[in-house]
């Protein structure tokens, strides 16, 4: 989706109580998303992720900036953005108490389909996303996944050229997360559809997303796709240790990794250059300290350490 | 900052990222049928989680009429008393209920879903409010009738509840979405839904001809009381419809009123 520039220069001051102070929600962000791409925004909790859907879907106005959507300025028509994209929030509270199949029909007829089309549309996701079975049942009755799985479908009911999906799979079981990107793929493939994604599960990240943002502080830290983010600490890998009752400290070199490591109970996790980490991986196979250990992993970067390395201030990443 | 890399990407959808226009906009929804959907969900929503409450609100106004019956024997207070209290399960209904419903929607962020999607604003809180309305008329209709016999009232005119329903629902419903819309909390939201219906039990329930003149003057400016004093009208022998048709068209006016008020207060609680 070219020509989709969102400046949000020094914005939102959003005064809650009073005393405190003014947090900059998207500060002076600037993205540019390419149509039938599926982008992504990364980043912890109070990243300014949620913010910034907001002031994309026309649901909050920048105090500055330009937010122009396929050739459409959603600063200055902010209606427009609800004819543009579906948006799939976090909250089903204005469907929960309908059922699947009344929540996903009312969508559509809202996106302006006839009752006709808002059916056969209705019909054909249920149908696309397994739902068929369940759809005569109220979505307050569903689990938390299926109730999502749920909303994504109203969301895909009246077709639209941007999908911004805010952490769509949370909860979801494998099968559903699969019948998820499956929807997604397919929209793709045969119309070109752009989906921005939200999502603080760097794993999801890595494997659905052409290209991520990933955000600290109301700013973009980095953009690129996965696997360019991932180069930028490529000179790195990541050896996790995790022992069995305790570290083997009487051995120099195990003491030597302790400085370098961040610990969390029995597990060590440390970021080091590849041939220190063959080093460090040959020390605690052989020896008094193979002895003392449980299990050790020995992977390449993943987004989350792009993100540390990155300097993000807050830790928050899910891995799941 | 930006954080553009120059490549561009290989696959699908780029032939058509290259025209660099205006694309063309999803079809706006139209007012009747967005409004018709809207309370096609709401009234299914109601069926499923409000019954034991519409039982609540039935059983509340019975049981007024049948204390009441200890103190009032017929008569004029008899007829304001048989309205009041069938007037009163609309308020809880829509006034209540509806600020109450309103009032978690904001809180939770639900309103986003409505808010973007190219639906009208009237469509939302009209559809709501009609569909808590008429989620009302069983309860109206049983506690008219109840009331009918408990002080021997004539029921040749209850069929005018067909008018005080919609009119009266429109007033209270469109206060109650308006309450719930504009709460900064949805706890408020509740204190206010409850305190509203509260003044409709009070004023509306109780002889208007028996209250100090200030209250009076409240009792006027509350938007049921119309629609009390146009069914009370009703319960005579020979009715004065002239005054009937005044007071349902003041009802018809708050609802207008109050109902733009909601739509108002929906387009500013949905776009923050």
């Amino acid at each position: 989706m070219r020509g989709v520039t969102k400046t949000y220069p020094a914005i939102r001051g959003r005064r809650g109580a009073p005393g405190t102070p003014e947090v900059r929600a998207t500060d002076d962000l600037c993205l540019d998303i390419r149509r039938g791409e599926i982008f992504g925004l990364l980043g912890p909790n109070g990243a300014g992720k949620s913010t910034l859907v907001r002031q994309l879907t026309g649901l909050m106005r920048p105090d500055r900036g330009s937010v122009e959507i396929l050739g459409h300025d959603i600063v200055r028509h902010p209606e427009r953005a609800a004819r543009i994209l579906a948006y799939l929030g976090q909250e089903s509270t204005a469907l929960d108490e309908l059922t699947v199949s009344l929540a996903a029909e009312t969508t559509g007829r809202l996106r302006g389909l006839d009752l006709r089309q808002a059916r056969s549309e209705r019909d054909a996701v249920l149908d696309e996303l397994g739902l068929t079975p369940i759809a005569s049942r109220p979505l307050k009755k569903l689990s938390g996944g299926q109730r999502r799985l749920a909303c994504f479908a109203a969301a895909l009911v009246g077709e639209r050229p941007l999908l911004v999906l805010d952490e769509p799979t949370t909860g979801m079981d494998p099968v559903a997360r699969r019948a998820v990107w499956a929807a997604v793929d397919r929209r793709r493939a045969e119309r070109g559809t752009t989906v921005l994604l939200v999502t603080h599960n760097v794993i999801e990240a890595e494997t659905v997303l052409d290209r991520v943002a990933v955000l600290d502080q109301g700013r973009v830290i980095a953009c690129d796709t996965p696997a360019g983010l991932k180069e930028q600490v490529a000179g790195e890998v990541r050896v996790e240790l995790v022992w069995r009752d305790r570290a083997p400290l009487e051995v120099p070199e195990v003491a030597a990794l302790r400085t370098r490591a961040v610990e969390s109970g029995r597990r060590w996790s440390l970021r080091m250059a590849p041939e220190e980490a063959r080093a460090a991986v040959a020390t605690v196979t052989g020896g008094a300290a193979f002895a003392a250990l449980d299990d050790f992993t020995l992977a390449t970067p993943s987004l989350e350490d792009v993100y540390l390395a990155l300097g993000g201030s807050a830790q928050g990443l899910v891995k799941a | 900052m930006s954080a553009v890399p120059a490549e561009v990407l290989p696959g699908a959808g780029m032939a058509e990222g290259d025209t660099l226009g205006e694309a063309a906009l999803g079809p706006r929804a139209r007012l009747w049928p967005s409004l018709a959907a809207v309370y096609r969900a709401q009234l299914s929503r109601a069926r499923v989680a409000r019954i034991p409450l519409l039982f609540v609100a039935t059983f509340q106004s019975v049981g007024i009429m049948i204390m009441m019956r200890g103190v009032v024997d017929g008569g004029g207070d008899a007829r304001s008393v048989v309205a009041g209290s069938s007037v009163l399960v609309v308020a809880y209904v829509g006034l209540n209920l509806l600020a109450q419903y309103f009032g978690q929607l904001r809180s939770s962020g639900g309103l986003d879903h409505y808010a973007t999607l190219p639906a009208p604003a009237a469509a939302v809180v009209l559809g709501a409010a009609g569909a808590y309305a008429s989620f009302t008329v069983p309860g109206t209709v049983v506690t008219a009738v109840f009331g009918c016999v408990l002080f021997g009232l004539p029921m040749a005119h209850l069929w005018v509840l067909a008018v005080v329903i919609p009119l009266a629902g429109a007033a209270l419903s469109g206060l109650g979405a308006a309450l719930g819309l504009l709460a900064p909390r949805p706890e408020l939201a509740t204190l206010l839904g409850q305190l509203g219906m509260s003044a409709a039990l009070l004023l509306g329930v109780l002889p208007a001809h028996r209250m100090p003149e200030t209250v009076q003057l409240v009792r006027d400016l509350l938007p049921s009381t119309y629609g009390v004093e146009a069914f009370a009208r009703t319960f005579g022998e020979h009715p004065d419809w002239v005054s009937v048709l005044g007071d349902l068209a003041v009802c018809g006016a708050v609802g207008v009123a109050s109902l733009a008020m909601a739509t108002w207060a929906y387009r500013r609680a949905a776009v923050r």
